[in-house]
């Protein structure tokens, strides 16, 4: 088995009293695609937020790379080489969209061709220099994985990255996303061609713990898991 | 060259010629404006391109002019080491403030700040014996020179704002196309994504708030120095507001907007106070009317409709 990049260790969230997350044990091997699925509030967001420094753990451990990196504050996770794109849309909207795409790589050591570079792969060279709050819904989203892949990390975090993209941006997402070299990825998804198109393993949450793990197609014969959230999404 | 660089070179040779074209009194006027300008300057790197709307910067404007000029009276420095306390005493001062004021955001970061403020005005009036309070203190006209250039007559006087004024200007233009300089406008665009590529946001508001608070005291170092005079009215609530509305006047984050904002307050409250007794009332309607329709202030509309490279 590939190495861990990263693993969690009874990690939990207690929201006043409300469990968000209970002591999740996760492994996430090096290179691999995982989807991590599950019905609306179960905790997926929550999760990823633990990981990489945005919501503060009630209990337990974040290894990333063979290191504990709970007590470290969101921006040294990123600098780690982490990097994640928000569930809802958040690019600088006042700046070009070449500005944030080199904000994102310049942080990670990026120079002006890998700026170049990204901006042709998600398709956005000729708007480089449009205004990133007036591009489409669609646009800003990719403009956001984008800003993920300038940093070339080697844990990609995405919550629910085509949420309101078209079926052609979403096409060209699942391209992108199992094109990508050297990079793990932890993808939140509702949308289940994109979840067994491109995921090698998917870990189903379910009111805040792990339901399931598994192969797509193992996942896909759980019975609990389609009691859960397929019988209900696919009807 | 790049175009922001050389409006700068323009604007600064232009200042320099006015002083030969202009009447006394308006080359007067202009002394003052562009230490104001300054002032707002300092103010805008923090309010404008970083975000942070403090309401406090009268405080590092007289920790700077206080440091020169108790420096100057009480220990007898002249004007090159008394300025060496001032640019020490304001990045001091902005520096402590800004390590507690900055755990707050937003309406509480204002009300921080305006406190810290407050705080600073009433020490001034605290040790009376040497601020002289409220009535202050006037810097003879012996001391007021540097190199032998009598800085109470109005060229020196003129030219020393303009020396001031244009470095800091070039410093500004350079700092805020550069790196660390876009980074303070991603913080101010979207603290969140920010911090999310791995830019420690905190540390970089301090330390803009830090060359923010520095840049509004060597202004305030700068009007003692040249006008002879240091005063706890200068520490106290209007000059906080006034680099604030400098800057919404002439354009919250462009360079030259502080410089437009100061002329153009300045001028206003100049001209309207010749027609009328109600100036201040004239002041404000045009002020709402600004605000009303051009949100952006004038270089920021410029900027907006027109002039897509104004830096």
């Amino acid at each position: 088995m590939a190495t861990v990049i990263l693993e969690t260790r009874g990690l939990t969230k207690t929201y006043a009293g409300v469990q968000a997350n209970t002591d999740i044990d996760f492994d996430l091997p090096e290179g691999q695609i995982r989807a991590l699925i599950g019905p609306n509030g179960a905790g997926k967001t929550t999760f990823v937020g633990m990981l990489c420094g945005r919501i503060p753990v009630t209990r337990g451990k974040v290894i990333f790379d063979g290191r504990d990196i709970s007590g470290l504050p969101a921006h040294k996770r990123i600098t780690l080489g982490i990097a994640y794109t928000f569930q809802i849309t958040s690019v600088f909207a006042g700046l070009s969209v070449h500005e944030n795409i080199a904000l994102a790589a310049r942080r990670a050591g990026g120079n002006a061709a890998r700026v170049t570079e990204t901006l042709e792969r998600v398709g956005l060279a000729d708007r480089a220099d449009q205004t990133a709050g007036d591009l489409s819904y669609g646009h800003q989203r990719i403009l956001e994985i984008g800003m993920g892949l300038a940093q070339s990390p080697r844990l990609f975090i995405l919550d629910e990255p085509t949420q309101g993209l078209a079926e052609s941006e979403v096409a060209a997402f699942k391209t992108l996303i199992t094109g990508l070299k050297n990079t793990t990825i932890l993808l939140i998804e509702h949308n289940m061609s994109v979840v067994m198109e491109t995921a090698d393993y998917i870990t189903v949450l379910d009111q805040g713990m792990t339901l399931a793990e598994g192969t797509p197609d193992a996942i896909r014969a759980n019975r609990a898991v389609r009691a859960a959230y397929l019988g209900t999404a696919d009807a | 060259m790049n175009r922001p660089l050389a409006l700068h070179l323009v604007v600064i040779a232009a200042l320099a010629a006015a002083f030969f074209v202009l009447p006394d009194y308006h080359s007067g006027n202009l002394a003052r404006i562009m230490v104001l300008a300054v002032y707002a300057m300092g103010y805008n790197l923090a309010f404008g391109y970083t975000g942070l709307l403090s309401l406090g910067h009268a405080l590092f404007f007289a920790a700077g002019m206080y440091g020169l000029a108790l420096s100057m009276q009480h220990l007898s420095l002249t004007a090159i080491p008394a300025l060496m306390v001032a640019l020490i005493a304001s990045a001091l001062v902005a520096g402590i403030t800004g390590a507690l004021a900055l755990r707050t955001r937003g309406v509480a970061f204002m009300i921080v700040t305006l406190m810290f403020a407050q705080a600073g005005y009433l020490t001034a009036l605290y040790f009376v014996q040497y601020t002289r309070g409220d009535e202050g203190f006037v810097l003879p006209q012996a001391v007021r020179q540097i190199a032998g250039v009598d800085l109470s007559s109005a060229m020196g006087r003129y030219f020393a704002a303009l020396i001031l004024f244009s470095v800091t200007l070039l410093i500004i233009g350079a700092l805020v196309r550069a790196p660390f300089g876009r980074t303070l406008i991603a913080i101010r665009e979207n603290e969140a994504r920010a911090t999310m590529l791995g830019y420690d946001v905190q540390r970089r508001k301090w330390l803009a708030l830090v060359a923010s608070g520095t840049i509004s005291g060597m202004a305030g170092a700068a009007y003692a120095l040249l006008f002879g005079y240091a005063g706890a009215s200068f520490a106290a609530v209007p000059y906080s507001i006034f680099p604030l509305l400098y800057v919404l006047l002439g354009g919250a984050g462009t360079t030259l907007g502080p410089l437009v904002g100061a002329v153009f307050m300045f001028y206003l409250i100049d001209l309207s106070s010749g027609v009328t007794d109600a100036y201040m009332l004239v002041a404000g309607v045009v002020l709402v009317l600004l605000t009303l329709f051009l949100p952006q202030g004038l270089l920021g509309t410029l900027r907006k409709r027109w002039v897509p490279w104004l830096p």
